[in-house]
């Protein structure tokens, strides 16, 4: 049998460059700007690979085990621009915190890899070991700011409900392998199809725990317990980190593993997404206007944006999972910016993570002021930004399986959660400053970057046909597939 | 010979127990860490039993991983533990309580 190097070449491009990283930083003095610059490296390498490689059809490598398809294609790219962005943003914040480590970007890179086998896993083994990889590494980045009192608490309890997460998933997925007899999610899928029955107990029950660790991973409520205490314990430049790529992964096994594996239960698990996707909405929503933490706040806005997310993923339809994949790529880059203006304020000694710490931000700098409210009226959803017609799609998508009510719901709820982001814009805007001066320290790559990160918001506005129909093939991939 | 429900059973049992160890333990982290092995075990007499029971060797491939991956894990969570005591001088889950709200 020949094999196919070519669809895990991006894979093993980022794990080469990462073990380099490793070597660099053991033998370099000095060597933490060579392993800057190799992230980097390796980051735009790997999406280049992607792109150059961009799949027009499903091809399977290793047994099987492996996919390559335009989905994961898309998926990876973004992850690695993601990643990029995120250590470019985070490069002064890291060093004056001492967390401008060699291991940092070595992690990094390696939650990278798991990203990108998680979107292309074909098997439960790989998704397995890719979420474990991903997982690993990001302990081990909350835990990074060893002296600090927050960041080692919130490490603890993301490290024991993660764990929880991947038992439950792995329970499932045994299961489910008793049942169909098969790990491979095709074989699965075809094993499953033949015996969906309301009254299939055993199979219902490994759906549950599937489903359970899935909203475990993405943060859904009630297994959100730990999205509020790591964005808010671990070091700004993790939570960067931690509220963006992974978020896609989490998508990408959504759509391997319900859609792509047990699409034939959708009956089944329909409703009680629907109650994942209605408490995130609410309670992520109602809860964030108690806040006073501006991490906090947006922890719980990542909460209820994967509410969001889900109504794509439960109406069940190529549309919905496409709305979904939209809405997803939208909000990693809307958290992006909300967490990158901490990043942006924060310098040596001063962490500007408190709601007040955003005061009178307009009569400083009106430039950042403005950057705020893009990305606010974005995640709120106000029109004329590109989180309006995101928030529109997946809500069209479950109009037309007949879901009203829910989309009341959740036209509602997002009217509730304009109040505390429009909140932010009044203290950017309205109050009146503190009287010490504020220093803006960020390097001017930062600011540029994180400028046509807020502008996209409203820039990428005519490029949104494309972005969608691109979403609506990468999704045909998955689904056609068989 | 003993039947497949037999092992099906012992595996949910010790699932549960671990389920209700982290549940419940208010007293010490490195229980959480046990029991979050123990659950791990469990799902590997699941997978076990039923690769035994379809007569598939898959199933015993993905043990070993599971294995593997976690001893990486508690590697992990001992790391953190050590990180977590070295800072606060406890490791109480009760004191566990910065992060509120």
């Amino acid at each position: 049998m020949e094999f196919n190097i070519q669809p895990i070449l991006p894979e093993a491009f980022i794990t080469l460059m990462a073990c380099l990283v490793l070597m660099v930083d053991v033998y370099v003095r000095q060597g933490r700007s060579i392993c800057y610059l190799l992230t980097i490296i390796a980051l735009l390498g790997g999406a280049y690979l992607c792109w150059y490689d961009l799949a027009t059809e499903s091809i399977t490598v290793l047994n099987g085990m492996f996919i390559d398809d335009i989905f994961s294609d898309i998926l990876k790219i973004v992850i690695c621009v993601l990643a990029l962005l995120v250590f470019v943003y985070s490069r002064e914040y890291s060093k004056f915190r001492e967390l401008f480590q060699g291991e940092y970007f070595a992690l990094g890179l390696f939650a990278v890899v798991g990203m990108m086998v998680m979107t292309s896993a074909n098997h439960f083994l790989v998704l397995y070991l890719g979420l474990e990889l991903l997982s690993l590494c990001l302990y081990t980045m909350v835990a990074f700011q060893r002296d600090s009192v927050l960041a080692t608490e919130a490490a603890m309890k993301y490290f024991v409900l993660g764990a929880l997460g991947s038992a439950m998933l792995l329970y499932g997925m045994s299961i489910i392998y008793g049942l169909t007899g098969s790990l491979d999610i095709e074989t699965v899928r075809i094993s499953v199809a033949a015996q969906a029955s309301p009254d299939n107990l055993a199979l219902i029950l490994g759906l549950v725990f599937i489903l359970v660790s899935l909203a475990f991973k993405i943060g859904a409520v009630p297994f959100h317990m730990w999205v509020p205490d790591v964005y808010h314990g671990a070091p700004t430049s993790s939570t960067l980190f931690i509220s963006t790529a992974p978020k896609l992964a989490g998508f990408a096994i959504i759509v391997r593993l319900l859609v792509g594996g047990l699409e034939d239960l959708h009956f089944m698990w329909r409703d009680m997404v629907v109650i994942l996707a209605v408490l995130s909405i609410s309670i992520g929503n109602l809860i964030a206007i108690a806040q006073t933490n501006f991490k906090r706040m947006l922890a719980y806005s990542a909460i209820s944006h994967m509410g969001f997310m889900l109504l794509g993923v439960l109406a069940g339809t190529e549309n919905g999972y496409s709305a979904a994949l939209f809405y997803s790529l939208v909000y990693v880059f809307m958290g992006l910016g909300g967490f990158g203006i901490i990043v942006l304020l924060s310098r040596a000694g001063y962490e500007a993570d408190e709601l007040e710490d955003l005061r009178g931000l307009n009569k400083t700098n009106p430039w950042y002021a403005l950057l705020i409210l893009l990305l606010m009226f974005s995640m709120a959803g106000v029109p004329p930004t590109i989180g309006f017609f995101a928030k529109l799609s997946v809500i069209q998508a479950i109009i037309d399986v007949d879901m009203t009510w829910l989309a009341v719901v959740a036209v509602l709820f997002a009217v509730v959660g304009a109040f505390y982001y429009l909140r932010v814009v009044k203290l950017v805007y309205f109050d009146s400053s503190p009287d010490e001066v504020r220093i803006i320290e960020a390097p001017a790559d930062m600011r540029f970057f994180l400028s046509v990160n807020a502008l996209a918001m409203v820039l990428l506005l005519p490029l949104m046909g494309p972005i969608q129909e691109l979403c609506t093939q990468a999704i045909a991939s998955v689904v056609n597939a068989f | 010979m003993i039947p497949l429900t037999h092992y099906l059973v012992l595996g949910a049992v010790l699932f549960s127990i671990s389920m209700v160890g982290i549940f419940l333990n208010r007293k010490n982290v490195v229980i959480l860490l046990m029991a979050i092995e123990l659950l791990l075990l469990a799902v590997n007499i699941n997978f076990v039993a039923f690769s035994h029971y379809l007569q598939d060797t898959a199933g015993q491939v993905f043990v070993f991983f599971i294995l593997t991956v976690a001893a990486a894990e508690s590697a992990i969570g001992l790391a953190i533990l050590i990180v977590l005591f070295r800072t606060r001088r406890s490791i109480n889950v009760e004191d566990l309580d910065t992060l509120r709200g």
